[in-house]
């Protein structure tokens, strides 16, 4: 490789003229919706301009569902057809969605406090239920990278994956489901309550975090290519060697 | 504005994670990309590749 070359690799990682203007359109998206979440959409009668967090909130817990649902599908088809593309996806898919989750507990603990005068009730069933799936995910994560056989450790982390999956609608439905052992309110988006600037600046918000759920799940799966790229390229030079030491061995003495 | 302390977290916290995170995956993306070549890398382009 010339070093101009290597240059041109250091540069580009692992992006690409689709990524670069998706990112250019995430960061334009984030500052439209701060200006938009702060400044256009109006001020709950009830909670007042606490409400301005659901423009955060909302779209972290739905892209939560998109990325914990990506990585069912994606371990259901490593366990049925051993689809390698499929198993990178769940992968990058569920540290995604660990991150959306976080932010969704984190957010919602921030946003309960001014509303429901707490940070955390564990008699909540949304509340608790989200933290459970959190927790599942991160098992999954940490299977992930505990190593040793590459197939057992993607079967494995499948497993979890799909057990995580059974999670998600009790999530959504528990509002539902305990309406009499929650804080929480019912689905924002569908119960036809929003003022019409708070519903536009909301799904705008939806869009940015959708798009930027896209851009990062283009990287994360890019870099886990690699490293499999390099794991493999590491083990053919291992074998090669091998072999060369085994000739060499073998020779005879003169 | 009301509640203004607890916007400026949680959005904070949100947009500051989120471009943290994309920061990280940049760089470890390049990181690795140095070490693998163009040719094993299916998303380049032939531009991008020369």
């Amino acid at each position: 490789m010339t070093q101009t070359s290597e240059n041109a690799t250091a540069r580009t990682g692992t992006g690409s003229r689709f990524t670069f203007w998706l990112g250019v359109a995430v960061i334009a998206g984030a500052v439209a919706l701060v200006v938009l979440g702060f400044f256009a959409a109006p001020a709950d009668d009830e909670q007042r301009d606490a409400v301005r967090m659901i423009f955060v909130h909302v779209p972290s817990a739905l892209l939560t569902y998109v990325a914990f649902s990506m990585t069912a599908v994606g371990s259901l088809m490593w366990i049925w057809k051993r689809s390698l593309w499929w198993d990178i996806t769940a992968h990058a898919a569920a540290e995604i969605g660990v991150i959306f989750c976080a932010l969704t507990l984190f957010t919602g603990s921030v946003w309960g406090r001014p509303t429901w005068n707490t940070y955390w009730d564990w008699g909540d069933v949304r509340l608790v239920t989200t933290l459970i799936l959190f927790l599942i995910m991160i098992g999954y994560l940490s299977i992930r990278a505990s190593g040793g056989d590459e197939e057992a450790t993607s079967t494995r982390a499948a497993v979890v994956g799909l057990v995580a999956a059974v999670n998600l609608p009790i999530v959504n439905r528990s509002v539902e489901w305990w309406f009499d052992r929650t804080l929480h309110q019912k689905s924002s988006l569908t119960d036809g309550n929003l003022e019409d600037m708070t519903l536009f600046t909301l799904v705008v918000g939806i869009a940015v975090w959708a798009a930027f759920f896209l851009w990062a799940m283009i990287h994360r799966f890019r870099i886990a290519w690699l490293e499999r790229e390099l794991r493999v390229g590491d083990l053919d030079e291992a074998i090669i060697e091998r072999r060369a030491e085994a000739l060499h061995d073998e020779s005879p003495v003169l | 504005m009301t509640h203004l302390g607890y916007l400026i977290v949680g959005w904070g916290v949100s947009l500051a994670a989120g471009a943290a995170y994309a920061a990280r995956l940049i760089t470890r993306g390049r990181r690795l990309a140095a070490r693998v070549p163009t040719d094993r890398r299916r998303w380049m382009t032939a531009k991008d590749a020369s």
